[in-house]
């Protein structure tokens, strides 16, 4: 799964925590989840639990607190999935 | 023993007088709670909501289903894991209500008591959350919600020092 693949399928996963659905129009590596995306930071936790079981990856403290845009997301989901192959 | 564990933590909750609405814990375990609480006769709440009528306020049994369901579980859960006790000591410790979607079937009157049943969903990254059903003593159905919180938990100095600037 390449970047612009993992970006199509976050944008499923941030969706339903999004009050205003046209901000992911706008949507790069460097949108940042609660300022760009105005997502509540207390779903921050719902999107990684979402993200966890939609790439089938597990993710630790760490890494979750380095989930802050779009870009760290994937940088992160991508080297879950790496590590688990 | 087990009952003087529950009361432990019931010790604990930062709530006081006129805003606890927890009085016993009948089960606590990883991934449930069970608790009642009966709504006091002279309650604050009850002399304006409503004159002459008094019911207890939907954001009251809210609050009644947030501190047995989410707030005793989830010091329990944070005891666990950090095996200190008295995690809320000099206010380190204070839980966050986040979202609820509750839904209301019955009122509740003054007198009444009510059991409140919690099952955890998950629990990561400081937030619970529980599908938390509140019965009355007939064990029907007075309310049903999902909630979520955060248990916030200072770290230490820095947190707090960054709040005396703040």
């Amino acid at each position: 799964m390449d970047r612009q693949e993992i970006i199509d399928e976050l944008k499923k996963v941030l969706t339903p925590y999004m009050e205003d659905k046209e901000l992911l129009g706008g949507i790069n590596e460097q949108t940042d989840l609660i300022k760009d995306l105005k997502i509540n930071s207390a779903n921050l936790v719902d999107i990684i639990i979402d993200a966890e079981s939609k790439y089938n990856i597990e993710i630790d403290m760490d890494s979750a607190e380095k989930m802050t845009t779009v870009g760290s997301c994937i940088d992160i989901i991508t080297e879950k999935m790496n590590s688990k192959t | 023993m087990r009952t003087q564990q529950y009361r432990e933590i019931v010790e604990q909750l930062p709530y006081k007088s006129s805003f606890l609405f927890v009085d016993n814990i009948s089960l606590l375990n990883e991934d449930q709670v069970v608790g009642d609480y009966t709504l006091r006769k002279d309650a604050f709440f009850y002399e304006d909501h409503f004159a002459g009528n008094p019911i207890t306020p939907g954001g009251i049994m809210t609050e009644i289903m947030v501190q047995i369901g989410l707030v005793v579980l989830g010091i329990h859960l944070i005891t666990c894991e950090s095996g200190q006790m008295n995690v809320t000591r000099e206010g380190k410790l204070f839980p966050l209500l986040t979202s609820t979607n509750v839904s209301f079937r019955k009122m509740v009157l003054p007198g009444e008591k009510v059991t409140v049943i919690s099952r955890k969903q998950y629990f990561r990254f400081g937030k619970l959350k529980c599908y938390v059903e509140m019965h009355n003593s007939d064990k029907e159905v007075i309310a049903k919600g999902m909630f979520s919180g955060l248990i916030k938990q200072f770290r230490h100095n820095r947190e707090m020092s960054q709040m005396e600037k703040a």
